[in-house]
């Protein structure tokens, strides 16, 4: 099954294929008649992911090996998406990250680190070369999964929340520079979603179902939307959550 | 990379029966890889859609593991028809994504919300068991996570004790990852089906043993509450796929569906409103048309259009009956077991009746053996169900039949060992795969089938 976007809308590029919220965006996005091509870590699980993704979409899907941890390489990957999709990618969703072991990364410096290479700097790294690709071609849209974790630092997460804070100044500044080309940039802030990070750590009433991001992140690049909250509450409680002045803010347990 | 998995612990769970009730910590994993960190601690079980009715699916005082999100399809061979996809992908997704291919399952059992984990775990049975076999008949592989932590293919080649032993053996052998069977190639979505009344069981047990043939499935809905000359008047339901044509096409029909409330109260159905309705619908039914063609939705899946039809019999619940009695000396089984149930409780409201065909000689756990199999829905009225239910057995057991463990929910140990007499050989295996017990269920304890 070939990816090639001639026929089809263009090709949406999806890095960090394997998880619940990648596959609502790969089928929200399907659905549309988007070609995809879902990039994640090599081996049997992408494979799984790609051809499970065809089955359930009926759509061109294509894997490709992506390492967060390999600056070096993303450069290279950037370049075989485009080839894939015969020079008619038209976005792409940024959707890896890693929360880390809470447990560990607190005094494990190393591992503190790996959440910040994965999370900021891989990110930033590979939306480097996407945003050149599009600022180039004039069209298109790049979607930034960062986190509600990101509007203000907690102690039990800040590690994860300060990545995804950059990444998301990453994101504004993006869509100020490439604004003017006409080029989409989504940040896309996930509150309580029901998946992995989720399950067993907060009331499961609270967490949202999956497809709704992938819907919402859909809706947000048709509406040219800048920032998204999903579910769209969560503006309202980051923002009440920001108020909170800071010498009160400090002594709760967040 | 490290993620740390929650745990919901000390959850309220019970069966599509909802009786009985137990408590047990909840974990959903999302790969496969996360599998053998869930069972490192502590006794587990796998739970698919939870629509086995009894104890099945959960472990109390240990852990159960929801399947729901392990549901990739993985590989699928255009030329022999092999699909190959995780446990936790569901019949009505099989449906969805396939029949448009121009494919149906090979065994479609009364529902479609259940996964093929369970559906292998259970050994399920369909509409056309007399012509097809069970589940497993179309299994060519599955892979098992083991107590070990190992990963075991199974078929009938490799490793074929545990194949025989995981197929019926109720989740007990490991954690069913995947699996690889064959699909059933079909030019239409549709069945052309006739209907055929009866006015009493001699004469449903003729027309299925002269006709059952010709067609590929075949059901009889029974009045359970009928008696005297009318006991066993049945609406026999027999079809084949229909071909295609301009109209009948791979067409998948989004069905509305009813939500029955949380609250329904439980005596609404009571006998007097069963009788009504067995008498009504059996009247209302021709007494014989041939070449219907009707959609396969409402001819596999009459009760999915009411979601959660489970709560019409209250808070307390209900017990689905089924059991399966060798043809040999079957028809007297089947009056024993009518006038039973008709005079002993609150009436079956729903009553189903088929024959089964014949089955593969390795399996122990595996529900179907050749005989007549009879489905009943009853009202849980406590003590007094109880002991009808055990009279119930004993007809069964004495008549070299059985009771279907995925439906059972109250059943003791040594009436098992009456029913399955091959119940030491998977004992035998199940100890030697897993010594430790580290895959246990309420059923499990229930039915003495750990150490």
């Amino acid at each position: 099954m070939s990816a090639s976007g001639s026929e089809g809308r263009g090709t949406v590029l999806i890095i960090g294929a394997s998880s619940v919220i990648a596959r609502s965006t790969a089928l929200a996005f399907a659905k549309e008649g988007y070609d995809l091509i879902l990039a994640g870590t090599p081996g049997e699980e992408l494979d799984r992911v790609a051809f499970d993704t065809r089955v359930r979409s009926g759509t061109g899907v294509e894997s490709l090996p992506f390492d967060a941890l390999d600056p070096d390489g993303h450069e290279a990957f950037v370049a075989r998406a485009i080839e894939i999709s015969g020079d008619q990618l038209i976005g792409a969703v940024v959707n890896f990250g890693l929360t880390g072991d809470p447990e560990s990364w607190r005094y494990d410096v190393a591992h503190a680190d790996e959440i910040i290479q994965v999370n900021y700097a891989g990110a930033a790294h590979v939306l480097g070369y996407l945003a050149n690709y599009f600022e180039e071609k004039k069209r298109g849209f790049i979607v930034g999964v960062s986190s509600v974790a990101g509007d203000r630092g907690r102690q039990s997460n800040y590690v994860y929340g300060s990545a995804k804070a950059g990444l998301s100044a990453y994101l504004q500044g993006l869509r100020n520079r490439l604004h003017r080309s006409g080029v989409t940039v989504v940040t896309v802030k996930p509150g309580f979603i029901d998946t992995r990070m989720t399950f067993g750590k907060v009331p499961k009433p609270m967490a949202a179902a999956p497809d709704v991001v992938g819907r919402a992140i859909l809706r947000g690049v048709k509406r040219k939307r800048s920032v998204i909250y999903v579910p769209r509450y969560w503006r309202m409680i980051m923002t009440i959550v920001r108020l909170i002045p800071e010498p009160i803010f400090k002594r709760l347990q967040l | 990379m490290s993620e740390v998995l929650g745990k919901l612990e000390a959850q309220e769970i019970s069966g599509w029966g909802r009786h009985p009730v137990g408590t047990t910590d909840l974990v959903r994993p999302e790969r496969l890889r996360e599998l053998p960190e869930l069972m490192a601690s502590g006794s587990c079980v796998a739970r698919g859609l939870g629509r086995s009715y009894g104890d099945a699916s959960f472990n109390s005082g240990g852990a159960t593991i929801l399947m729901e999100r392990i549901d990739r399809f993985i590989a699928f061979d255009e030329s022999s028809g092999v699909l190959e996809c995780e446990s936790g992908v569901t019949i009505d997704e099989l449906i969805r994504f396939f029949v448009p291919r121009g494919y149906m399952p090979p065994v479609i059992p009364g529902t479609k919300h259940v996964t093929l984990g369970g559906a292998l775990a259970s050994d399920i049975h369909g509409k056309n068991h007399h012509k097809d076999g069970s589940f497993s008949r179309h299994v060519v592989d599955f892979k098992l996570l083991t107590a070990s932590g190992d990963v075991l293919t199974c078929s009938r080649e490799e490793n074929a004790d545990l194949f025989w032993a995981t197929t019926g053996g109720m989740g007990l052998t490991g954690i069913i990852m995947s699996m690889r069977f064959t699909l059933m190639p079909v030019e239409s979505a549709y069945v052309s089906v006739d209907i055929d009344r009866t006015a009493d069981l001699d004469q449903t047990l003729e027309l299925f043993h002269k006709s059952d043939d010709r067609y590929k499935y075949s059901v009889a809905w029974v009045d359970g509450l009928a008696s005297g000359a009318s006991l066993g008047r049945s609406v026999l339901m027999r079809g084949n796929p229909a071909p295609a044509d301009d109209r009948h096409g791979l067409d998948i029909k989004k069905r509305f569906t009813l939500s029955v409330p949380g609250v329904f109260p439980g005596l609404l159905l009571n006998r007097a409103s069963a009788k009504t309705f067995n008498a009504l619908y059996y009247a209302k039914q021709p007494k014989q048309s041939r070449d219907r063609i009707q959609h396969y939705e409402p001819f596999f899946f009459p009760l999915d259009a009411a979601h959660n039809w489970n709560r019409l019999y209250g808070r307390r619940g209900f017990i689905q009956y089924q059991c399966v009695i060798p043809y040999e000396g079957g028809r007297d089984g089947l009056v024993e077991i009518l006038e039973l149930v008709r005079t002993e409780t609150a009436g079956s409201f729903l009553t189903v009746l088929k024959r089964f065909g014949d089955v593969e000689e390795e399996q122990q756990l595996s529900f179907p053996i050749p005989g007549y199999t009879l489905a009943m829905d009853i009202p849980w009225r406590g003590k007094k169900i109880a002991s009808v239910l055990d009279e119930l057995d004993d007809v069964v057991a004495k008549r070299g039949g059985r009771v279907y463990l995925t439906k059972d929910a109250r059943m003791q140990g040594r009436t098992l060992r009456r029913m399955y007499p091959r119940l030491s050989e998977w004992r035998e295996i199940k100890m030697r795969v897993d010594p430790t017990d580290r895959f246990a269920s309420d059923l499990a304890h229930r039915l003495e089938l750990l150490r």
